[in-house]
């Protein structure tokens, strides 16, 4: 019910995500879902690809620092308060989260948000147990 | 091991009556066919014949680089040029170089000291000596040599630099001991990690390492990192080059200096008083056997303290302590007084830190800033920003709670930070530009 996620720490310089996406790009792979947490000095960039075991080792080439981690992607109605239900079930559950952004496809009539727990396990649980769906990895990948 | 028993396990008697004599000796002699000393020996009213005992040697004028400087090039020859048969200089990161001459006996003393410093790292004829140090007017190179080939084993003269190669001949040729700086050591254990080869599969075991300060963190870095024991030798250009001072394999703490050519005192840098032994201070060498540019009580600018306290090794040679670093290179940062070792001793207290950092000073206003650029690894790093804020906060507390001084702590993306092949550079320090 995970998915794999790969970070990136980016000097706050110019070209570095312009060189991050270039090398993904020449390895042929597809950007599913990403987003780029921010400081003064650096930053992170999370991505959801297509085939993240081949993106983690093209970036490691080309010396950048990466990490995988898993994170639930989770199909959210796409009207108002929506979101608002499903942040409800992951309180009352006691469920923290880390961050979380949105996907750029759409599930059918849905929307997709990318959620980091430090518990996914948990989160899985009280997910799925209030009926919201959570996606598998490999219908992640291949939206 | 002992290389020259008789010598080397001298009673402290013997020692010292030796060093009256040498000093005497050179005393006169410098005195006699040196105008520089003459003069500066006449300005504070001695003559050697007033040096009646070691205790007396603190009454002789210092002699700093900038007088090296003054006598460029040859001014502090002692000898003529006929009885020259090695001339080297430092790299003169300021200003001219500072340049000696070696008779040969010089060499010859040389060769044996080197071959002493080799045997107390514990390395013998049967080893292939890899010398990293640069070959040419720099000591390092050729100091190594000339002691590898005294000692009888095979030694490859490398000298610095072309990593690549380094790596092939070190595998190919089954290099044994290698002799670099610390830094180029670490330098290369990643390029080894690198290229996919275990360093615990090479015959290295053994890295004569000196020509800049470092610390036991780094130590056991490199130890770990190339699978070997790091040993540290010291020396300087104008004193001789390397093998001044070595550490012995048995203790590996404190390096010998051969007191039957050397003479060391410990100075306050600031009011220029002796030191008792056991306190820290600047090293001032006296040079005894020295015949082409003997120097009579050399700032050196390191910071050390002797260690009077026999030695498990057998050599009753006195130890200097691993250099804290230089009176020069000291760093004053709102008032206080900083080593970059002291940041790194910081560093490698925190799990997971790179080696490789880099100290930015520079003032906003009249405020003097420190920046410390620390390389991220797969370790240190995480997805999520608090935890990448929270070590940078980790460090720079620590930093506060050691020395006192606030910095900003960078992080910086992995190989950004500047590798050096020879000596490291730590410090941009702006304030100067």
């Amino acid at each position: 019910m995970k998915v794999e996620q790969i970070s990136i720490f980016i000097e706050n310089k110019s070209g570095r995500l312009a060189d991050v996406t270039q090398a993904l790009g020449d390895s042929d792979i597809n950007i599913r879902a990403l987003s780029l947490a921010d400081t003064s000095d650096f930053g992170i960039l999370r991505l959801i690809v297509d085939k993240s075991n081949l993106a983690e080792k093209t970036l490691k080439e080309r010396g950048f620092t990466v990490n995988k981690t898993e994170v639930v992607a989770v199909e959210v109605p796409d009207r108002p308060a929506g979101m608002a239900s499903i942040l409800k079930i992951l309180d009352s559950g006691d469920v923290n989260v880390e961050y979380m952004y949105a996907f750029v496809e759409r599930c059918g009539g849905n929307a997709v948000i990318i959620f980091r727990f430090d518990d996914p396990e948990a989160a899985i649980k009280v997910l799925t147990k209030n009926g919201v769906h959570v996606l598998e990895g490999e219908r992640v990948y291949n939206m | 091991m002992l290389w020259n028993d008789e010598f080397e396990t001298l009673p402290r008697e013997a020692i010292e009556a030796l060093q009256l004599k040498r000093l005497q000796h050179t005393l006169e002699r410098v005195c006699a066919t040196v105008p520089f000393y003459k003069k500066r020996f006449s300005e504070a009213g001695i003559t050697p014949g007033d040096v009646r005992s070691l205790d007396d040697l603190r009454r002789l004028p210092f002699t700093l680089k900038q007088d090296m400087r003054d006598n460029y090039p040859y001014g502090l020859f002692a000898v003529p040029l006929d009885q020259i048969v090695r001339i080297h200089a430092s790299s003169g990161t300021t200003g001219k170089p500072t340049v000696v001459g070696y008779t040969k006996r010089d060499i010859d003393n040389w060769a044996e000291l080197m071959a002493r410093s080799f045997a107390a790292a514990g390395t013998t004829r049967g080893d292939v000596i890899h010398n990293a140090y640069g070959y040419g007017l720099f000591t390092g190179g050729l100091g190594a040599h000339y002691g590898a080939e005294r000692l009888g084993a095979s030694v490859i003269p490398m000298s610095g630099g072309n990593t690549q190669k380094q790596m092939m001949i070190m595998q190919d040729f089954g290099s044994s001991v290698i002799t670099c700086t610390p830094s180029y050591s670490l330098y290369l254990a990643e390029a080894l990690k690198e290229s996919g080869v275990d360093p615990n599969a090479l015959k290295l075991r053994v890295g004569i390492l000196g020509a800049e300060p470092w610390s036991e963190e780094i130590r056991a870095e490199i130890e770990r990192n190339l699978g070997i024991k790091a040993i540290d030798i010291y020396g300087l250009s104008e004193i001789m080059g390397p093998g001044v001072a070595i550490e012995c394999i048995e203790a590996q703490h404190g390096l010998h200096i051969w007191e039957d050519h050397f003479i060391p005192e410990i100075i306050d840098p600031d009011t220029e008083e002796v030191l008792p032994d056991g306190e820290h201070g600047e090293l001032v060498i006296t040079t005894i056997t020295k015949e082409g540019i003997p120097l009579i009580r050399y700032r050196t600018r390191d910071i050390t303290r002797i260690i009077a306290e026999p030695c498990i090794c057998g050599r009753t040679h006195r130890r200097l302590e691993r250099m804290s670093g230089r009176s020069d290179d000291m760093l004053i940062i709102r008032g206080v007084n900083v080593f970059p070792s002291q940041i790194e001793s910081v560093l490698f207290s925190i799990d997971g830190i790179e080696p490789h950092y880099q100290l930015i000073v520079d003032r906003e206003g009249t405020l003097d800033t420190l920046e410390v650029q620390v390389e991220v690894n797969e370790k240190t790093f995480s997805d999520e920003i608090k935890k990448l804020q929270e070590l940078s906060q980790k460090i720079s507390r620590a930093i506060k709670d050691l020395l006192g001084i606030t910095c900003k702590v960078r992080l910086v993306e992995p190989k950004t930070i500047a590798r050096s092949e020879g000596k490291a550079q730590r410090v941009i320090d702006r304030r100067q530009q």
